[in-house]
């Protein structure tokens, strides 16, 4: 195995040090370093985080491996930075058995890019019926700790309970997908003024915040963990810092999207947009990016949702919600978290950015080797970001199979420069290495 | 005029009132011709591209386009394009090859005319998008308002009924602020879209209030299945509580007409002694509608010198 080793690299944006990768692990920091017959990789000017985790990617294998691959969507990931993503279970089939996630998973190990943890579906089929043998999931080779229908509701409030109760033993976490669907029947953006004068069926706040309200009290009434996917209302937030002011183990995300766009964007009637739980408001957006400084809001993660062309180039109506992520997930994160001219209280400095996107939806999803510390002995699950670059996204450009970025044109900052999975570049150059 | 007519915020004051001339001189010319018809747009071609059953809008633009000598096609595709296998973008294209050089499309999906505008080179009129917008038929309403009262200016317009799932509604308000009108709405709560409040109209529950005061009524479709969604309990409540009967039209000034786009449901939100009744302007609507239709047509297709926009 080859020795790295990194010069002048800022962990968490302070003083420059130098790195040695070993065996897998960080062997050693410190200053003016040397290891006979490493690779040497200049770290000059960049700032070095843990590997970053994603809760929430939609790798869409089996089943639709044209929007996407367990090895595509881990090369976009790992060129996002990210050492380990949760693969969602809405597949074809769904990954509700042992056999689906071993499989998922196994083509992860087998793509070799990122970490690739499946979730399990908390009922069979995603049909909020009947539970899906969820202890088998978490005993399999994938060890499932994430459960969650994600894509549809558990709308069934006796079923939510029973879900969030049997996992306890499991050390499992339900990872909700808040949305009450009889409130939601037909809807396709957020509703206010401008679904009102676009004439498209509105998808209510009301509609996420009355499930999660629902949820973080069943959670506490039967002492289970919690987790909120995709927060995108100020309602929402506020529901959360109240549970938590209350000691509700929950936990909440919140994607790239919700922290950078609005409802604004469905205007022109570009699919692109449509997305689930929809864009919200200018208010909302902000409620999100302090939610997530104050650490309401626990995690960034990306919903990363890939879709053939086909299944975008149409009617809005009949276009498939959902968007891509991984690869400007964190550039989205400095350019609406880390601006200079952003509002003071939602500012995130280089050490919030790793704990929000690495170390705690490492320990929501209890992955053992990421969202470590930067410490000799460590894993070497790591990122090297160049936080000056500044570059247009191009969708052609992407390492996914899809194209539906909605940042398509669009001028961010932050660039990926290298990343490392145990002691072994996924990334070198801006560039996957396989 | 711009190079599409996708929704009323398409036409300023300008343009909407260029329409309305240029309907009033198609009129003025064809007035006790014997052939109704002026060879403006010879040799070139209209599509009407039919998502949705429509039988008086695409009877309406296609006699539009026939008396201004166009070619015209009816393309009928029931039910969405996603579940006939072929796209719309598909479909456009395949039509543009054919050299249309406009597409009237009604489809069920607000937006559609939209996309469509941004996948072909020529004209892209909105005959009807989902609950989004109707803009033609707007025109039509403020032509016969016009040539009715003589003004839109000021004029206070009351629209009842299903606003939040109307097209119709969407392109009224929009286009009758452009020209000054006055416009309330009326509806029960559950008939108005949330975010009605960003509206440029005034927002009212109470029927019998407004009618004293109001220059025109419109009264807008409202199927009786919204009570299965509970829009609202029964048709008859429906109907006692919105529906403009003669008791109601007893409380309109003298001068106000009452209108409606069709289809009706007689005795549901109009009863029949109000629609058949001289303040009525259904019958004139569907008339005004081809006059209307030939001026958006011409104005898009032969009216402009090049390279005006």
């Amino acid at each position: 195995m080859t020795t790295y080793l990194i010069k002048n690299a800022r962990p968490y944006g302070e003083d420059a040090v130098d790195l040695v990768l070993r065996d897998g692990d960080i062997a050693s920091i410190g200053e003016n370093l040397t290891a006979p017959g490493a690779e040497v990789v200049d770290g000059t000017g960049l700032v070095l985080l843990p590997g970053l985790v994603d809760l929430h990617t939609h790798l869409r294998e089996p089943g639709r491996e044209d929007a996407e691959t367990v090895e595509s969507g881990s090369r976009a990931a790992a060129l996002g930075g990210f050492t380990a993503v949760h693969a969602m279970a809405n597949t074809d089939p769904v990954a509700d058995t042992a056999g689906v996630v071993e499989q998922v998973w196994r083509l992860g190990q087998e793509a070799g890019l990122v970490d690739v943890v499946p979730v399990g579906a908390v009922t069979v089929g995603l049909a909020g019926a009947q539970l899906a043998e969820l202890g088998a999931m978490a005993d399999s080779a994938a060890r499932v700790r994430v459960f969650s229908d994600d894509g549809h509701c558990v709308a069934d409030p006796a079923l939510m309970r029973r879900a969030l109760e049997y996992v306890k033993a499991l050390d499992g976490v339900v990872a909700q997908h808040a949305e009450e669907p009889r409130l939601t029947v037909g809807a396709q953006m957020h509703e206010g003024d401008r679904s009102a004068r676009l004439g498209l069926t509105g998808w209510p706040a009301a509609a996420e915040e009355a499930i999660i309200a629902r949820d973080v009290l069943l959670a506490q009434h039967v002492g289970a963990r919690l987790h909120v996917c995709h927060v995108s209302t100020a309602g929402s937030v506020e529901l959360l810092r109240w549970a938590k002011s209350r000691g509700v183990q929950v936990t909440a995300e919140v994607t790239p999207h919700h922290l950078l766009l609005t409802d604004e964007c469905a205007e022109g009637y570009d699919p692109v947009f449509k997305v689930n739980p929809p864009l919200r408001t200018d208010v909302d957006v902000a409620a999100v990016r302090l939610g997530l400084a104050d650490g309401t809001i626990d995690a960034v993660a990306t919903d990363h949702a890939p879709h053939a062309v086909e299944d975008k180039e149409c009617e809005w109506a009949m276009a498939r919600p959902g968007m891509l992520g991984l690869e400007q997930a964190l550039s989205v994160v400095v350019t609406t978290m880390m601006s200079p001219d952003g509002p003071g209280p939602g500012r995130l400095d280089w050490r919030a950015v790793a704990d929000r996107m690495s170390v705690r939806p490492a320990a929501i999803g209890r992955l053992a080797g990421h969202g470590r510390p930067i410490a000799a002995g460590e894993p070497a699950n790591l990122v090297l970001v160049d936080p000056a670059h500044r570059g247009t996204v191009d969708p052609a450009a992407l390492a996914s199979r899809s194209r539906n970025s909605p940042y398509a044109g669009r001028e961010l900052p932050g660039r990926v420069v290298a990343t490392f999975l145990r002691g072994t570049p996924t990334v070198l150059d801006g560039k996957a290495v396989k | 005029m711009r190079r599409h007519l996708l929704e009323a915020a398409d036409l300023d004051l300008g343009d909407a009132t260029l329409v309305l001339d240029t309907a009033a001189q198609i009129d003025a010319a064809l007035a006790g011709r014997e052939v109704k018809k002026l060879p403006t747009l010879r040799g070139r071609t209209v599509v009407n591209l039919f998502y949705e059953d429509s039988t008086r809008t695409r009877i309406s633009f296609e006699l539009a386009a026939k008396r201004l000598s166009a070619d015209v096609i009816n393309f009928s595709a029931k039910g969405s394009s996603v579940s006939k296998g072929e796209s719309l973008k598909d479909t456009a294209q395949t039509l543009e090859a054919m050299g249309s050089d406009a597409i009237v499309i009604r489809h069920g999906a607000s937006g559609a005319p939209h996309r469509l505008a941004q996948w072909v080179r020529g004209s892209v009129v909105n005959a009807g998008d989902g609950t989004h917008e109707h803009p033609t038929q707007a025109l039509l309403d403020a032509y016969t308002i016009r040539r009715r009262l003589g003004r839109l200016d000021g004029v206070r317009v009351v629209l009842v009924g299903d606003v939040l799932h109307s097209r119709v509604a969407r392109s009224n308000v929009g286009l009758l602020h452009t020209l000054g009108a006055d416009v309330t709405v009326v509806a029960p709560p559950t008939l108005l879209p949330v975010g009605v409040g960003s509206w440029p109209v005034t927002v009212s529950y109470d029927l019998d209030t407004v009618l004293p005061k109001a220059d025109v009524v419109m009264m807008l479709r409202v199927q009786g299945e919204r009570m299965n969604a509970s829009f609202f309990p029964s048709a008859r409540e429906y109907s006692r509580r919105y529906g403009l009967d003669a008791r109601r039209m007893a409380l309109l000034p003298d001068d106000t007409i009452v209108m409606h786009p069709g289809p009706m449901n007689r005795g549901m939100e109009i009863a029949a002694e109000v629609a058949d009744s001289v303040r009525s302007t259904i019958v004139e609507q569907v008339g005004n509608g081809v006059s209307v239709r030939m001026a958006v047509l011409y104005l898009l297709l032969g009216g402009a010198p090049e390279g005006s926009s």
